[in-house]
């Protein structure tokens, strides 16, 4: 494989869990807990819809890739690369908070390596969301240990969701036939390293909030290949509804 | 004896009336008081409250809430109950402060020593 096929497939994947995690997370506004949560979650969700555009002006630009909104909007669901953590139902808020926790250390520690890539312009979107990434986190992070220290029913619940997401969480990290190059070319450092760097920081965070930590037994992959869940149509059919409308349409 | 923890129902004394209602701790969010600093080494000026159950998640909605749009380097939250306030009776404390001019630092004249100043150290 050239690195000329080998790089957009990396960046499809981690633009496409964005877009798919960000509409998911927008399902909330407007239902959140409490107003002031309720604008913090939207307004990450906007963040991550951000990021995988920011992503998709990347591969329009440095491998003739489509415009960013058709490129969202309408192609088919195989051809999206989501894992299938994203493409879940919100669920009730503990599974949403949690998958937000599980996602964002996982987009965190990829960021992290990006900022040492060799491919300058990845380089620089790690510069730029650093510190929104850092925020994302520190939510996250807030919330967990806020929510189990609330009692017991809380703190089971929150178990719960921890377990629901676990191995579908490790399906971030599915590996790619893309990735040796990639890690020769120095690019960025491969799933495996990234999974390393994502269970050492939610590990104490786990742990602090006294929740017990699952075994990484049967993580979910497919999502990468192609594959999906039955959520994934459905969310792509109501995301780009208007879209699809008028596809030409300048907004 | 109302317990509530914001200092703007105490102000209003609702707790003059005879039932009694207690707020126990951690029952109810408090209410936190936000401050927004735009540039480092500015004042942190008051720019309104959000409800969190603790400190630290007061501050994190005091992001979203306040700290999204415009610049922003730093912001401050203080529990509500934490501020002490003057009744609303009490203003007549500050009634003559218009007529006493003479504390007022406009009737010094130190511009023309201070562009002297300039011009020197040019």
């Amino acid at each position: 494989m050239q690195i000329q096929q080998a790089l957009p497939e990396l960046l499809i994947k981690i633009a496409d869990d964005e877009l798919i995690i960000g509409h998911r997370n927008s399902e909330w506004t407007g239902l959140g807990p409490v107003m002031e949560e309720d604008i913090a979650f939207s307004s990450m969700a906007q963040d991550k819809i951000g990021h995988a555009w920011a992503i998709y002006r990347i591969l329009q630009e440095h491998f003739e890739g489509q415009d960013p909104d058709q490129f969202a909007f309408m192609r088919d669901a195989a051809a999206y690369k989501c894992c299938h953590l994203v493409e879940m139902p919100i669920g009730a808020y503990e599974f949403s908070l949690m998958r937000h926790f599980l996602f964002d250390h996982a987009e965190t520690a990829r960021y992290q390596s990006f900022s040492q890539s060799s491919f300058t312009p990845l380089q620089q979107l790690a510069g730029k969301i650093k510190g929104e990434l850092k925020y994302h986190t520190l939510h996250a992070d807030a919330w967990i240990l806020q929510l189990c220290k609330a009692g017991e029913e809380s703190r089971q619940r929150m178990q719960g969701a921890l377990d629901d997401c676990f191995q579908l969480a490790g399906g971030i990290f599915e590996p790619g036939k893309e990735e040796a190059l990639l890690i020769s070319e120095n690019i960025y450092p491969g799933e495996q390293a990234l999974y390393q760097q994502w269970l050492s920081t939610i590990s104490p965070v786990i742990e602090k909030a006294g929740l017990i930590m699952p075994q990484m037994t049967a993580p979910v992959y497919g999502g990468r290949q192609g594959q999906h869940t039955q959520y994934l149509q459905q969310l792509l059919n109501e995301m780009g509804e208007v879209f699809r409308l008028d596809p030409e349409a300048t907004w | 004896m109302n317990e509530s923890l914001d200092p703007r129902v105490n102000r209003l004394r609702l707790n003059n009336s005879d039932g009694s209602f207690s707020v126990e701790e951690g029952e109810n969010w408090n209410v936190f008081e936000v401050f927004h600093q735009e540039k480092r080494g500015a004042h942190h000026e008051h720019v309104g409250c959000v409800h969190a159950p603790d400190a630290n998640l007061a501050l994190i909605f005091a992001k979203e809430q306040f700290g999204r749009r415009k610049k922003c380097v730093n912001l401050w939250v203080v529990r509500s109950a934490d501020i002490l306030a003057f009744d609303l009776e009490d203003e007549d404390m500050f009634a003559n402060n218009p007529d006493k001019t003479y504390r007022d630092a406009s009737g010094f004249k130190v511009m023309d020593k201070i562009n002297k100043f300039k011009a020197q150290s040019k």
